[in-house]
Formats: structure tokens, C-alpha cells, sequence
């Protein structure tokens, strides 16, 4: 058996595909994940993120295609692929009937960990989840954030060499969000390798190093979120606004004044490398948009550029 | 993080330690959760079986062994006694095989963060049905222990009803795991194994009186009863009820049956729902 250890590439998918019934949810798709890396399936809600992770987490069966983790088929080797797996599920599935404490206590058990080993790993996740003074408490009385924070700490008791987050921040307040984020960055400066689903854009472009942008079960591109805008989108982006009634009608004319535009039912996206060369044109010619905002473009814009859609519809 | 040197789970984790002891660990977490209940769990063993005993026991038993000189040959609550034990074995593999079981699937769904690591659906069942049977044991000894304090076991072999008990619990702990989790509507779940199984298997399994004594058409539900059939073999060995050889393997090989099903089927069920 090959040293899975000295593998760069940790998971490796091939026509990987999910089919229930007619409906397909995960429709052949191709990728890489190498050791170290930190990994993003970016798309909106039922684009195929989490059911492709519950396939990596080998609680799912594929239908068609190839996929190793760690070198292993999940079919055959679904015990071996998960001891070295840390899985954060979108839904906390804590047990309400223990204490913070306890909820990693009884996890570490799962993988088959000393009670000594466990409780000097404990303390370590109470201090890295910010939880310390909450160790006692029982975790029914904790807020959302603190339990999306035991929940990441308890897939860690194990030292997992992936830790996968579906919808890591889904939920929480923007606080608990990047208290959230903060704890993830230091995971991966360590050299954990993290594979994240999220679909919110500005997550994907915090944490991770290389995105996959998923859409009907699709891999709609893939690059790292730098490479994905570069590739997809331009440098600026002018969103201007006429009134829900005008903007239909005046696109066509801005249309004429840049690469590309997108029509949204508040505003209007103009796509250019500099956004305020555009909206001085634009004032020129006497066209006065009622609000007008110059930014960078975002994966929000890639997304929209590649499926038609925004991510949160 | 603190400054400890992370290992990595390719040099702590051990599966095949795991295949071989994954289900006790599941037991363990949830003996856990059974200790914070310690002292209601305490008083639900021991009042119970004591309300019990005060009331059908001695009361009723005063009135049966002052008219007839007992039942089988015995005073009544010698013959109860293996009843009251088996029924008592039974309701807990059930309360603890059916709430852990719709909790870990439904409520908290700890089941599917179970699921997540290197444990097995199938180890998952077997530890909620060992941590079911640490529980019955527990309950049953106090419950023999407050029998004997009535004077219901005529001599030492009445304490070999405590282990055919928890064989019952085992056989029906096992059968009702699996249907607790294929259950998702848990409300009609409740309603209709209290008042059609429960119920009917408490009066019509020989607890109070043997089974022949019933009429004919009423006999059936006992032949299908784990109760009736641990009762019978209870009587056995506690008292020497009269059973032929024929009898005994019929009654062991029925809850050897119920239990192997059972568990066979809770690790379908299991493995079924896990993987949805």
C-alpha cells in the first residue's frame, strides 16, 4: 500500500458523479485537492457542494466515476478514509445531552483515542474554539456561533489531515463570522488541508487558496479566486442605478460603452478596468444614474458572468 | 492553538482498534449521558418494581395464597416474580434502544456526527444496544434486589431470573432497535407501542396467571410474546415450573431468533438511514 502521507495529492476525483433517479446532483465532475491546500466548492444552494463532500466523507456512495481520498476508494475503505477525516457538518450535530467538555471527550473516543490523550487535547480545542470558560456548561445553552465553534473544535480531537467544513458561517452573525474565519486561517497555517463549501463569495475569497465554482452539479471553473476574477471578470466594476423603470430601457446604450454589462432588476453592472473613466463617459454623454459606485470586481461577479445568476437568488 | 507538536491522525488514530472496539466506545458516550440521569433513573427502578410488589404482590398475592395455596405450586409472588423481572427488562431495552435511537436520527441527529468517523453503522447500533443492556442490568438487579426483600425468591436459584431478563431485554432490545430506526413520524411511533405492544404483552403473557388459564383464541399473543416465552423459562430455572426439553429450547430458541433478527435487521436500518 502506498505512504498516503507523502501523497501531495490527497483527493482525486474523476467523472464523479450522483444521480437519484432522474435527478442529477452531481453530474461527472473532475478535481484535485493537494495536501496543504485549502480547497473551495463555491455555488448557490443546490449546486451539488455538499452532496459531492458527503461523498469525500464516504457517507455516500457515488453512482458513476472514480474518487480516491488518501489513496483509497471511500466504498471499500470508508473507516480508513474517515480516521484521518474531520467533517463540520451545515447542521450542528452536537450532543445536547453532554457538556463542551464532554462533546469532545466522548468524540475523541470515536476515533479510539486515550482518555489521556483526549484530555490534553482538550484543553488545546477549549482554547483554540475560545470556549474555555464554557467547558462545564451543557451545549444546548450555547449561542450559534460558540456551537459552530465546538462543532469545528470536536472535528479536530482527532488531527485530521482534512478537515471538511460545509457552509462553514451559514447563520452566524458577522462577529462570529470572522471569529470564525480567524480560527480557520490558523488551521491552515498550520498546514491543515481544509475543504470548504460555502456560498457566500467573500468566505471563498478569505480562506481559500483554490475555488471550484459549482452550479447544477457542474464545475463551472476552477482557479484561485485572484485567477478566477482575472480570467471572468475585469478589474472595476461600476454599478449604477436609474430607477427600476429606466434601466431596462438605457442598457442598451451603456452597453456601447463597455465590454460588458449585466442587467440586475435594481442596478446595472458596467464592467471595466477603470470604473471611473466609465462614469465620467457616462456624464458626458448626460446620462446622470441616480446613485452610482465604483468597486473591485469580486467571485460574485465571476458567478454571475458564468451561470447568468447571482449566488444568494 | 497552543504550542503542542501536532501528531496527525495518520500516527494517533488506530482503526483497527476501532473495528474491534468502535461499539463499546458508542456505549461509553452514552452510559455517559445515562450517569446524568443517575438518581431519577435509581428511583424509576426501584419505585416502580416496590408499587408493584406493595400492590399485586402482597396484596393481591395475600388473597390468592390465602384461597388457593398459591399459583404453580408456588406463593403468588415467587411465581410473579420472574414476570415483574422480564417485563421490567423488556420496558427498559425498549425506553433505552427507542429514545437514543429517534434522537441520535432525528432530534440531534448525533447519529450522522457519529457517522463521521471511523465507527460503522453497524457499531453504532450494537453500542446503543449494549449501553441499552448496562442500563436494563442495572434496573433489574435493583429490582431482584427489592423482590428478594419481599421474600420472593424461595431460594437462590430465584436470582437466576435477573440474567433470563436481560436475555429478554436483549431479544426485544434488539427487535425494536431496528424499528425505531426506520421510524420518522415518532409521535404515532410512541402511541402505538405503548398502547398495541406494550399493553397487550404486559396482560396477555402469562404475568399474571399461566397462559393456559386463558381461553384458547387469546393464547396467540403470548406465543408471539418475548415476554411469555422469558417468563416461562424464568419460572424454570427460579422455581422448577414444569417445562419439558422440548419446551425450554422452543422458549430460548425464540429469543435467540428475536434477538438475532433483531439486531441483524438494526444494522440495516442503520446502515440504511446513515447512507441516505
Amino acid at each position: 500500500m502506498e505512504d498516503i502521507s507523502q501523497n501531495p495529492v490527497l483527493i482525486q476525483a474523476k467523472g464523479l458523479s450522483k444521480r437519484y433517479g432522474e435527478f442529477v446532483a452531481v453530474a461527472g465532475i473532475d478535481f484535485e485537492v493537494k495536501k496543504g491546500e485549502s480547497f473551495g466548492f463555491l455555488g448557490p444552494n443546490g449546486a451539488g457542494k455538499s452532496t459531492t463532500m458527503r461523498i469525500i466523507a464516504a457517507t455516500l456512495n457515488r453512482s458513476s466515476g472514480e474518487i480516491t481520498i488518501l489513496g483509497k476508494d471511500p466504498e471499500k475503505y470508508g473507516p480508513e478514509i474517515k480516521a484521518h477525516l474531520g467533517v463540520v457538518p451545515q447542521t450542528d450535530n452536537l450532543d445536547n445531552n453532554l457538556t463542551v467538555e464532554e462533546n469532545l471527550f466522548v468524540y475523541g473516543r470515536y476515533f479510539g483515542l486515550s482518555k489521556k490523550f483526549i484530555n490534553g487535547k482538550i484543553e488545546e480545542l477549549l482554547d483554540f474554539a475560545q470556549l474555555v470558560e464554557k467547558r462545564s456548561v451543557k451545549v444546548e445553552t450555547l449561542s450559534g456561533g460558540m456551537k459552530r465553534r465546538l462543532t469545528i473544535a470536536r472535528a479536530l480531537v482527532s488531527e485530521p489531515e482534512i478537515l471538511m467544513l460545509d457552509e462553514p458561517t451559514t447563520g452566524l452573525d458577522p462577529q462570529a463570522r470572522h471569529i470564525l474565519w480567524d480560527r480557520l486561517f490558523r488551521l491552515k497555517e498550520q498546514g491543515v488541508t481544509l475543504l470548504i463549501t460555502t456560498h457566500y463569495m467573500d468566505e471563498a475569497e478569505q480562506l481559500c487558496d483554490r475555488l471550484m465554482v459549482m452550479d447544477k452539479g457542474s464545475i463551472m471553473a476552477e482557479d484561485s479566486p485572484a485567477g478566477l476574477i482575472k480570467k471572468y471578470s475585469t478589474r472595476e466594476v461600476l454599478e449604477v442605478r436609474f430607477g427600476s423603470d429606466r434601466n431596462a430601457t438605457i442598457a442598451p446604450e451603456l452597453q456601447k460603452l463597455v465590454e460588458r454589462i449585466e442587467v440586475l432588476p435594481d442596478r446595472i453592472l458596467m464592467y471595466a478596468d477603470d470604473g471611473e473613466v466609465i462614469l465620467h463617459l457616462l456624464k458626458e454623454k448626460g446620462m446622470h444614474p441616480i446613485t452610482s459606485l465604483v468597486r473591485r470586481s469580486s467571485l460574485e461577479d465571476v458567478f454571475l458572468r458564468l451561470t447568468g445568476r447571482t449566488l444568494i437568488d | 492553538m497552543s504550542n503542542n507538536l501536532r501528531q496527525g491522525s495518520l500516527h494517533i488514530v488506530n482503526v483497527s482498534r476501532i473495528r474491534k472496539r468502535g461499539a463499546l466506545s458508542i456505549s461509553e458516550g452514552r452510559i455517559r449521558v445515562m450517569i446524568k440521569w443517575f438518581w431519577s433513573n435509581l428511583a424509576a427502578a426501584a419505585l416502580s418494581p416496590t408499587l408493584y410488589l406493595l400492590s399485586i404482590g402482597i396484596g393481591v398475592g395475600k388473597l390468592i395464597n390465602t384461597h388457593s395455596g398459591g399459583v404453580d405450586g408456588v406463593k403468588y409472588l415467587t411465581f410473579l416474580a420472574p414476570a415483574l423481572l422480564a417485563t421490567a427488562a423488556i420496558q427498559n431495552a425498549m425506553d433505552e434502544a427507542v429514545f437514543p435511537t429517534l434522537d441520535g436520527f432525528k432530534w440531534s441527529k448525533s447519529f450522522f456526527a457519529m457517522n463521521a468517523t471511523p465507527i460503522s453503522s453497524s457499531q453504532i447500533a450494537d453500542g446503543i444496544l449494549i449501553a441499552a443492556l448496562v442500563r436494563t442490568f442495572f434496573s433489574v438487579t435493583i429490582y431482584g434486589c427489592t423482590i428478594y426483600f419481599f421474600g420472593g425468591f424461595s431460594s437462590l436459584r430465584g436470582w437466576l431470573a435477573i440474567p433470563t431478563a436481560l436475555f429478554a431485554g436483549a431479544a426485544f432490545g434488539a427487535f425494536i432497535l431496528g424499528i425505531a430506526a426506520a421510524t420518522n413520524n415518532d409521535d404515532s411511533f410512541f402511541m402505538i407501542l405503548g398502547r398495541f405492544v406494550m399493553m397487550p404483552l404486559f396482560l396477555f403473557s402469562g404475568t399474571f396467571y399461566q397462559l393456559a388459564t386463558m381461553p384458547f383464541y387469546l393464547r396467540w399473543i403470548g406465543w408471539i410474546s418475548p415476554l411469555w416465552h422469558a417468563t416461562e423459562l424464568s419460572r424454570y430455572f427460579t422455581y422448577g415450573h414444569r417445562l419439558s426439553g422440548v419446551m425450554v429450547l422452543v422458549h430460548a430458541g425464540f429469543l435467540i431468533a428475536m434477538f438475532i433478527f433483531g439486531l441483524h435487521n438494526a444494522r440495516k436500518q442503520f446502515t440504511k438511514r446513515l447512507s441516505k
